[in-house]
């Protein structure tokens, strides 16, 4: 009955059903030409790259309801990603290192203690960076389904403390994007420290191994987590469109274009601001745990403030206000970005010598971007909506 | 330089259309952090492929380089690892500098049967099948360097100062043990981690001289990476702090990074490592000036770049005699090849991955070289050091126990993937 | 300046062999020579000792010119026949080898040329080397020079051994020059507290301490302190106790005397309960404790079939199962039964456990800790002032890193992200101009006004290209100057490299103010504190005494109206913005030359500057500079607490501002009024 319900308030919404549309027929054709699943014309480690970026179009989606719609530009939501990555990743870490340690034990005279398995654990992940002890905040991280909830509710606790002060104290503008980039850098140094217990600079590696699947191989596991990615986006895809399209979201637009009369018309505007910024840091968290084990890797240089910047870059590039806007921007800079910088993009013999797209891309990355917020400032998705509206859909 | 790099991209294109050629990745970051170090190992890679072609290849093959950016982006190493084993099919790679980076690409390397040479200096701890190790484990440089500061500078206090990463929180790890074991107290071992890249050293070079003030000779065990030894030393010349006085040794400063220092306030103060410019040989005079005339006059020759040297020609060697570059014969192959140092004597491959090399002592000179003033006979690599109780019961050896990491004491092999 | 030395003694010992003297000396010290010369030849401090005692024994010039060279590393040895020679690098012959000119290392008598290849180089290190220059002290103090005198007195501050006091008495006797006698003697003071036997002389020597705060006096007077730590039954007696140590509870002081733990502080007790119980075995006063590994390996030893008695060895996965089962292995096996923490604590306090002064003299001990306990509370003060111009260091970097910030976003509420780049580009200028000027302090000189017009001029132009359209949209200049921003550190990455580049100070700038051994701060941190001085003025003057700085604040108040006053607001803004990014520049140079150039110096201050700026209040050059001070010296104080950890102190600094500015969100020195509001 719902569900009829759902699909009939979809169907209302021509732009969703395009979207979801698309993106199933991409998930479909990824899956048939990969190596895991299909005929091998897609390298895992393609796959692995389009899987990441659906997780990027994720988070993406969740700065255009921060920004785009609610305008709060927030320049620290790579912290939530990361923070669900890291929380995620001690889950695999520990939960793998466990598996190898009790394996190794299996033929030892004596079974092992408790503290013997945590010690032997301890020494194994903490060796590295010179400890041996578990830090209190790995406490549960061999509990998968405590680490998934903790990857919803430490971020979303986060946001809630920051965003509550913040918005209590009614920061805002300028303001706010420095204070948010401000949280990005502490959380950044505190766990590029050795003392933070999740091994410094180095991170956490060997994501892309779930404990229990060791005989599966990657090119299996990367396509599950692309279907994952691509499920995870769909929903919040809609998710997202449902909050823009009902009230709530007038309200929101409505404090993103003047906020003081939308205060005297008797809202209490912090705490929208707040759900908002609470959701969005939470999809960002979601999308940040997906995203790190088929990365393999994260270490702190993921949040550091430079991160949260180019998230703002994608989704100005790719239109403000606009969902779709948000998912092209994203999937469009950062795939073109990881084309030119992988070298793989034929250099361009000029007369006077040689344009190298490794040396010049950053540069024009930037002044298009100076471009962009000149000349474009819908992006990519004005662009779009400037076709479709021509064309009288 | 931009020749090579087109030379190199065409050679890429080449290698595309004509598979039967041996294919050798090469993954050095070559933008980001970390380009400055990494791209002098690509260009040696570069070199040394050219002149194995021009002494006509390998197996009666021609040897194409494949090379790619990882950025010195730590995730996009395993990426850019997988791409070069499944979509280039390359028979061996060559590449790393960083541990994380090195931690990223194992799992990648060890799940698809790759084999790669890493050839800096490194913690230790490890032993993959999958890499030969051909830069100093602990036991090779550390070690040694405070055996040195212990017998022949009298040193009693130590202050260990490095950057907060693993190599230095592992390293200094061990020398903690070690020096405790040596009879110096835990008081007189000060330890202090600064992030990359940091600037602000005033506050820790006070109190590096203020440890002088309990009578004991202080001594500097430096494993301060990249950039931050800029300030660092500047900030040493500042207080006036002489060789004599507080000598500082440093792991991760050779002649590449004194090139960007004015290194007159420096002399007198130390480095270990297996290869120094200086030495005196025919094969290293030989390599210098192959490297000088293909990159310039000005360019140097250091450490990293000799592991490279034997670590390629060991591998040639071991291609010729499994006589082909299947990973497994390959591996076979490789135990016990031997392959003359730059510096004299000869580096063989031990079972456990590691090589035999001698240590080096130099003293900084003013014109950025480095004075060879102590030199061991070849020291066999450790992968799992003496000097920690968990690490004492383990052993690797490939050849006879297969397995990395064997507990001696239980006689068990506790893994056969690494640790990552 | 050692070579000044062998120079000076040269002519003397040409004189002394010109007459053709007999042969004996030379040829009875080479023959010394030649039974050492394997020591010689590859020294080490751990065997070169009694080789120079011979060669000290044996005297004269020869001897001294012998260990000069031999220091300066300028002794060789020809491989064939092991003779020393000295020897200079002499370009290469006809087949391209390279040659050498070689004389005689005793005589100095020329050699001719040799094959570089036929001769080794002896390099003693640097720990020969002191042994070296402490056998040449008695030598050097007691010569003419007063170069060398000072020389001898070098090597003498860093070793002084019981051989030095003699020839060092007679060289304070003779001494002319009176702070090289001031100098003697403070030496000679270490020296006795050192090596003398004489306690009456040795008191008074640490009493004419009292109140000196150099390093070297703590460092004679902290040996006398040393104490080992003892065990037994009785009360002990007639020995020179430091302290009586409870276990568990005193800690250890400095001065070796014992204190209550006190909370907070972070000091661990002396001794824990099971070390002083390991004490007790290894002295044999009580019975080993089996550990947890013993306790497994024996359960494995003695097993029977996988069982210890009724207990299966597959079961024993917890501790109190491994208890048990041992336990029946002490009743029936006759293992070492397992030792209770209250036996353990009853064993412990059945003994005395306490300190012995290394030094044998108490009147000694008590002088030594009279007078460091007044160094040290001195000490402690002159490192609170330390600490405090460390803060003031850091934080007149950061103000001059944010002061061309406070007038572009201050005053006129641009946020430019790009200002980091400003100041990379600066340092890059100095840089440029230093590889195109040689003298260092011409070029610096230069730099400044050159870092100066390079950033003005970029200023301007991104404020007519950019910034002018996006005044009503401050979002937006935020991202478009981020993307200059990119592609400005990218351009310098592709012109510089990813190398850092040295910005070298030229020489007047390097070494350091110093007010004793505690408190010193580098010469280059003064020169920035005082630039950073000049700039609060001159921001001060121009912005509130001159026409421009009227008109500034006027077309940022309301620019219609200034307009209609006959400003012209395109034409102050264009200004205002080029004057903050030149300030930029020239803090570029002066953050450069503190630390390094790369193309990520702007980035990494970028952060810090603008937090800099909305703590201290925004509009306000008085708010920029509160908000560096504080910035500045939180930053210092929360590294004094947790001394090992600059990122801790870092990630702490940003919670606060956090914080603060829930509470003062406009900054310590708000605006009030209209321009309040954005």
């Amino acid at each position: 009955m719902e569900n009829t319900i759902l699909i009939k308030h979809l169907l209302k919404h021509p732009s969703v059903m395009i979207f979801l549309g698309l993106l199933a027929g991409f998930t479909l054709l990824v899956v048939g030409l990969a190596e895991g699943a299909g005929i091998g014309l897609i390298s895992t480690s393609f796959v692995k790259t389009l899987g990441k970026t659906l997780c990027l179009c994720m988070i993406a989606i969740a700065m255009d309801l921060v920004w785009g719609f609610c305008g709060i530009l927030s320049l620290g939501h790579f912290a939530f990603f990361a923070l669900g990555g890291y929380i995620i990743g001690m889950w695999l870490m520990f939960a793998r290192t466990k598996l190898i340690v009790l394996e190794a034990a299996q033929n030892a005279v004596l079974p092992m203690t408790q503290s013997e398995v945590s010690q032997a654990v301890g020494t194994q992940i903490f060796g590295v960076v010179g400890g041996a002890e578990i830090p209190a905040i790995w406490t549960f991280a061999d509990n998968f389904w405590i680490q998934i909830a903790f990857v919803v509710l430490v971020p979303g606790l986060l946001a809630l403390i920051f965003g509550w002060l913040a918005f209590r104290a009614r920061v805002n503008g300028v303001y706010l994007s420095i204070l948010t980039q401000a949280m990005t850098l502490a959380l950044a140094l505190y766990l590029f420290q050795n003392d933070s217990g999740l091994r410094g600079n180095n991170g956490l590696s060997g994501l892309q191994n779930i404990p229990g699947f060791d005989a599966v191989s990657q090119a299996d596991i990367s396509i599950w987590f692309f279907i994952a990615s691509a499920g995870a986006l769909a929903l919040i895809y809609v998710l997202a469109y449902g909050l823009i399209s009902s009230k709530m979201g007038n309200i929101i637009r409505g404090i993103r274009d003047n906020e003081a009369r939308v205060r005297f018309l008797g809202y209490n505007v912090e705490s929208y601001k707040l759900f908002i910024f609470v959701l969005t840091a939470i999809i960002a968290a979601v999308a940040g745990a997906l995203y790190y084990p088929q990365a393999g890797i994260i270490n702190p240089a993921e949040l550091a403030p430079i991160a949260s910047i180019y998230l703002a870059v994608w989704v100005a590039i790719g239109g403000r206000g606009r969902l779709y806007g948000a998912v092209i921007g994203a999937a469009f800079v950062s795939l073109l970005s990881s084309y030119f910088t992988g070298g793989q993009a034929p250099d361009i013999p000029l007369g006077f010598g040689t344009l190298r797209w490794t040396e010049w891309w950053l540069v024009l990355l930037g002044l298009s971007f100076v471009g962009v917020t000149l000349y474009a400032p819908k992006g990519i998705g004005g662009l779009i909506d400037h076709l479709t509206r021509k064309r009288g859909v | 330089m931009k020749k090579l790099v087109l030379a190199s991209a065409m050679m890429c294109a080449v290698a595309s259309q004509a598979m039967a050629d041996i294919k050798v990745g090469v993954l050095h970051s070559l933008s980001g952090t970390m380009a400055i170090s990494e791209t002098t190992l690509k260009d040696t890679m570069l070199m040394m492929i050219e002149q194995q072609n021009a002494k006509g290849g390998l197996l009666g093959e021609k040897l194409v380089p494949v090379v790619v950016d990882p950025a010195s982006d730590w995730p996009l190493f395993a990426e850019k690892a997988r791409e070069l084993l499944t979509v280039h099919d390359v028979d061996v790679i060559f590449g790393n500098w960083t541990s994380v980076s090195r931690k990223s690409v194992l799992p990648v390397i060890e799940e698809l049967n790759g084999l790669l040479f890493y050839p800096v200096q490194y913690e230790g701890e490890e032993s993959s099948k999958n890499v030969f190790y051909t830069g100093a484990a602990p036991n090779q440089q550390a070690i040694p360097a405070t055996d040195y500061y212990l017998e022949e500078l009298g040193v009693e206090k130590f202050a260990l100062l490095g950057t907060d990463y693993v190599y230095p929180r592992t390293t200094n790890k061990i020398l903690e043990q070690y020096l405790k074991d040596k009879g110096i107290p835990e008081s007189d071992i000060f330890v202090n981690y600064t992030p990359f890249g940091h600037s602000d050293w005033s506050k820790i070079v006070a109190d590096v001289v203020a440890l002088g003030a309990d009578g004991k000779k202080v001594g500097v065990i430096s494993t301060i990476n990249g950039d931050a030894n800029v300030g660092f030393y500047k900030e040493l010349a500042a207080a006036g702090v002489s060789a004599d006085d507080i000598p500082v040794v440093a792991f991760s400063v050779g002649e590449e990074e004194l090139s960007g220092l004015d290194t007159t306030n420096l002399v007198g103060h130390l480095a270990a490592w297996n290869y120094f410019q200086s030495a005196e040989t025919d094969a290293n005079a030989e390599f210098i000036e192959a490297w000088k005339s293909k990159m310039g006059a000005e360019r140097v020759t250091n450490d990293p770049m000799e592991a490279h040297y034997i670590g390629f020609n060991m591998w040639v060697q071991a291609v010729n005699d499994a006589g082909s570059t299947d990973v497994d014969k390959v591996r076979d192959a490789m135990y016990g090849q031997t392959f003359p140092n730059l510096t004299g004597g000869v580096a063989e491959m031990l079972p456990n991955h590691h090589l035999t090399k001698p240590v080096l002592i130099g003293e900084i000179q003013a014109d950025g070289q480095f004075d060879i003033i102590s030199q061991t006979t070849e020291v066999p690599g450790d992968a799992w050091t003496d000097f920690l109780p968990e690490s004492k019961v383990l052993v690797s050896d490939w050849k006879g126990l297969s397995c990395g990491m064997y507990n001696t004491e239980t006689k068990t092999c506790v893994q056969i993937k690494s640790i990552y | 300046m050692l070579r000044n030395l062998l120079l000076l003694l040269l002519p003397v010992f040409l004189i002394f062999s010109a007459p053709n003297i007999s042969a004996s000396p030379l040829s009875s010290f080479e023959e010394l020579l030649e039974r050492n010369a394997k020591l010689i030849q590859k020294s080490s401090s751990k065997t070169v000792d009694p080789v120079l005692t011979e060669i000290q024994e044996f005297g004269g010039q020869m001897a001294a010119i012998f260990m000069q060279s031999w220091i300066e590393k300028k002794l060789y040895f020809v491989k064939d026949t092991g003779a020393f020679v000295l020897a200079e690098p002499a370009g290469k012959n006809e087949a391209g080898k390279k040659m050498m000119t070689v004389k005689g290392a005793l005589d100095g008598k020329p050699l001719g040329k040799m094959l570089a290849k036929s001769l080794k180089q002896i390099k003693p290190n640097s720990g020969v080397r002191a042994k070296i220059a402490s056998a040449l002290v008695p030598i050097q103090i007691g010569s003419d020079d007063i170069e060398t005198r000072k020389i001898g007195l070098i090597a003498l501050s860093r070793d002084i051994m019981p051989s030095h006091l003699p020839p060092l008495k007679r060289a304070i006797e003779q001494e002319v020059d009176e702070d090289l006698k001031r100098a003697f003697q403070q030496t000679y003071i270490y020296g006795v507290i050192s090596h003398s036997d004489d306690e009456a002389e040795v008191e008074a020597a640490i009493y004419s301490l009292k109140d000196s705060l150099s390093l070297d006096a703590r460092a004679a007077l902290n040996p006398l302190l040393t104490s080992q730590v003892r065990v037994s039954k009785t009360q002990p007696e007639g020995q020179n106790i430091a302290r009586i140590i409870i276990p568990g509870r005193s800690v250890r002081l400095s001065d070796g005397t014992a204190g209550k733990q006190v909370l907070m502080s972070g000091a661990d007790p002396e001794l824990s309960l099971a070390t002083a119980y390991q004490m007790l075995v290894e002295k044999g006063l009580a019975a080993a404790a089996p550990t947890e590994d013993s306790r497994k390996e024996t359960l494995v030893a003695m097993a029977e079939d996988g069982q210890i008695g009724p207990f299966g060895l597959t079961t024993l996965n917890t501790d109190a199962a491994r208890n048990k089962a041992y336990d029946w292995l002490v009743e029936n096996n006759g293992a070492p039964p397992r030792v209770l923490k209250a036996e353990m604590e009853q064993a412990v306090s059945a003994h005395i456990f306490y300190a012995v002064y290394d030094h044998p003299s108490k009147t000694v001990t008590n002088a030594a800790r009279e007078v460091l306990a007044g160094i040290n509370s001195q000490v402690m003060v002159y490192k609170l002032l330390d600490l405090a111009l460390d803060g003031l260091s850091l934080a007149s970097i950061y103000f001059l890193a944010a002061i061309g910030l406070a007038i572009t976003f201050g005053v006129m509420r641009v946020i430019n992200m790009a200002h980091g780049e400003f100041i990379m580009m600066g340092a890059y200028t100095g840089y440029v101009i230093q590889l195109l000027v040689p003298s260092y302090t011409i070029s610096i000189l230069l730099a400044l006004p050159a870092a100066f017009c390079v950033t003005f001029l970029a200023g301007v132009a991104m404020e007519r290209l950019v910034i002018r359209h996006l005044y009503k949209r401050p979002l937006e200049t935020l991202l478009a100057t981020f993307g200059i921003s990119i592609a400005l550190q990218q351009i310098a990455k592709n012109i510089f490299g990813t190398q850092a580049r040295p910005l070298t100070s030229p020489a007047w700038l390097d070494g350091a103010f110093v007010v004793n051994d505690v408190l010193a701060i580098s010469n280059i941190r003064i020169a920035i504190f005082c630039l950073g001085l000049l700039f609060l003025g001159l921001m001060l003057y121009v912005m509130t005494r001159t026409r421009f700085g009227l008109e500034t604040r006027a077309v940022t108040q309301n620019p219609a109206m200034a307009a209609s006053m006959g400003i012209n607001p395109d034409r102050i803004n264009m200004l205002t913005f080029g004057f903050g990014s030149g300030i930029a520049g020239i803090a570029g140079v002066a953050i450069g030359l503190f630390s390094k150039v790369t193309s990520e110096l702007g980035s990494d201050y970028i952060v810090q500057s603008f937090m800099t700026v909305v703590v201290g209040g925004v509009g306000n050059i008085w708010g920029t500079l509160a908000g560096a001070a504080m910035i500045g010296s939180l930053q210092k104080g929360i590294e004094w607490f947790n001394p090992s950890n600059t990122l801790a102190a870092q990630t702490y600094m940003i919670i606060f501002i956090i914080l603060f500015i829930q509470f003062r969100p406009r900054g310590i020195i708000a605006l009030k009024g209209r321009a309040v509001e954005d």
